[in-house]
């Protein structure tokens, strides 16, 4: 069975915006390797002729009207979508500086 | 106390034998005498008791009030509901106060059912037991040694519980169906995109569906009745069946073509369990049913499938919870780059990691093809196995779990062991086919579903045929 390095659960954490304990990383390196291993046994799956399922309805291009809505999700002000930021000024989503 | 069939509360709060609020006050009451078990994380008692006056008013005026009019309902703690916050059990939700209802829920409210609580679930719908909450663990309504399944797990105990006639839940890779069976209750997964997904917190969003948890089928049914249908704000819904599911045909058994999934009937299956599906399975093969073994060859890598497919969308549904818009937010962080990874650490739980890693390895560079790809090929082979079997059967059956409710603890340690649990469950929801799980005796006192699958949308036929299942 091969098992993931520390250095490849350490780039798996940063890919994912995950900062781990170095106690998390050994313990994720083990039970990562683990599952992941168990996965592999699709290697030897023979799918000769098949394609790849994304989305079983077989639906396509669903498209609505291009018209303004205010029911279901679009009832909701701009002031009840802002209520839940940790932070915001001005109607708009306040963030740390990020250039410069 | 138990709870009248759906249809008889509603015509009694319509005629006005009944109100809506003592209703509302019996579930209340219910949800507070069935605390020790954790079912609920919290009621929404102010906005139901509201809902509950103007239903009454509405009935007075003459009006009729709905399919359900006051009809007690408990929510999934993934859906966004408004009268209390919308959690999905994890710490990075905590204090989130829904902008706006699931269509399910607005559904559900149109026909005048009232949402009296949320129920507890794994973190994000991760996990088969709802030990992966990161506020408590649900106890099994028949011992509280041990767990109700999950991941809606909150929902099915509730429902055990009489705290009230319905509740809802999601199914990913077996979570109605599961905590059902291990609780003893009746959990439909319905045909994926029948019920729309809007408002649901995302897991995975090829396979993720909203349905029902009850103690009948009937009671199911109409709830699926009316959940149903296409909705503008989920593009990947579909139409309902045009017969609806309410009114449904008395199962002919006689007529009925049975396969028993030989994939479902290996080694790793309980005896218990076992015993108690062959006694459903003699039950209707007494009835009339022709009964014949059907194998399809891929199921045994279907839990492959599902551990690569499943967390590549978790990865993807779970990188909005990023410390800006909603959700916890790390104070200290001194860059935005902080900001994300602090938030996200500080606020997701072990399980939630442990998917969005798996999900970010298996859709990198390099791995992409080996794994994705190759797990969304090996799905249309699942596919087309069960549409092969459904030429031949009109329903499929197997157990829904290998075992009964396990104790808390059991499989904590070992996270691929708790995968294991969902064996026989995530075949469903790879092929987006409905599947039911109907209480079918138990095994140590403890309880076991059989567990029933049809053809995609072929829902109205799979309830009467579970109905008719229920009643041997």
């Amino acid at each position: 069975m091969s098992t993931l390095s520390r250095e490849d659960v350490l780039k798996l954490a940063r890919l994912s915006r995950l900062t781990l304990t170095d106690e998390e990383v050994e313990r994720y390196q083990k039970e990562l390797s683990e599952i992941l291993n168990y996965v592999a046994m699709l290697n030897n799956a023979d799918v000769s002729g098949e394609k790849p399922t994304y989305q079983v309805t077989g639906l396509e291009n669903v498209t609505r009207k291009d018209e303004i809505r205010h029911d279901g999700p679009y009832a909701a002000s701009q002031n009840e979508l802002l209520n839940n930021a940790p932070r915001s000024q001005e109607d708009q989503f306040k963030v740390s500086r990020m250039i410069g | 106390m138990s709870w009248d069939p759906i249809v008889t509360i509603a015509a009694a709060v319509n005629s006005k034998k009944t109100s809506a609020k003592e209703q509302v006050e019996k579930a209340l009451l219910a949800i507070d005498a069935g605390n020790e078990f954790d079912a609920i994380i919290a009621k929404t008692e102010d906005r139901a008791l509201q809902r509950a006056t103007e239903i009454d008013e509405k009935v007075n005026r003459g009006e009729n009030a709905g399919r359900l009019a006051g009809v007690p309902f408990i929510a999934k703690d993934n859906f966004l509901t408004f009268g209390s916050e919308t959690t999905a059990a994890s710490n990075i939700l905590r204090g989130f106060k829904a902008p706006y209802q699931a269509t399910a829920i607005e559904r559900l409210e149109a026909e005048g059912a009232i949402c009296v609580a949320k129920a507890n679930l794994d973190a994000f719908a991760h996990g088969s037991s709802t030990e992966n909450s990161d506020f408590m663990v649900t106890k099994n309504p028949h011992d509280k040694s041990r767990v109700p399944g999950g991941s809606s797990g909150g929902s099915a105990a509730a429902v055990i519980l009489d705290m009230a006639p319905f509740a809802l839940g999601t199914d990913t890779g077996g979570s109605i169906r599961l905590p059902a069976s291990f609780c003893g209750a009746v959990g439909h997964k319905p045909s994926y995109g029948l019920v729309s997904r809007s408002g649901v917190v995302a897991m995975a969003s090829s396979t993720d569906v909203i349905g029902p948890l009850t103690k009948t089928v009937e009671d199911a049914a109409i709830v699926l009745d009316v959940m149903s249908g296409r909705d503008d704000f989920d593009a990947t819904t579909i139409e309902k069946d045009p017969e609806g599911y309410a009114d449904l045909p008395n199962c002919d058994f006689k007529s009925l073509k049975v396969g028993i999934i030989k994939e479902y009937f290996g080694e790793g299956l309980e005896q218990g369990v076992r015993s108690a599906i062959d006694t459903r399975i003699d039950a209707m093969r007494a009835a009339g049913a022709t009964i014949e073994e059907v194998s399809l060859p891929s199921l045994p890598l279907a839990l492959a499938v599902y551990y690569i497919v499943c967390p590549a969308e978790v990865t993807s549904n779970l990188a909005r919870y990023d410390g800006q818009r909603y959700g916890y937010s790390e104070k200290d962080a001194k860059s935005l780059d902080d900001s994300y990874e602090l938030s996200r650490s500080h606020g997701f739980g072990a399980e939630a990691k442990r998917r969005i890693m798996v999900g970010t390895y298996v859709l990198s560079s390099g791995y992409y093809d080996a794994y994705y790809r190759k797990a969304q090929t090996v799905r249309t082979k699942i596919i087309k196995e069960f549409a092969d079997a459904f030429s031949r059967f009109d329903v499929l059956v197997g157990p829904t779990a290998p075992m009964t409710a396990f104790k808390i603890g059991a499989n904590t340690d070992d996270p691929l062991k708790m995968y294991l649990t969902d064996i026989m469950t995530v075949a469903a929801n790879m092929a987006g086919i409905p599947s039911i799980s109907v209480p079918a005796g138990d095994a140590d006192g403890l309880p076991v579903g059989i567990q029933l699958l049809g053809a995609a949308r072929s829902d109205r036929q799979l309830l009467s045929i579970a109905k008719g299942v229920e009643k041997l």
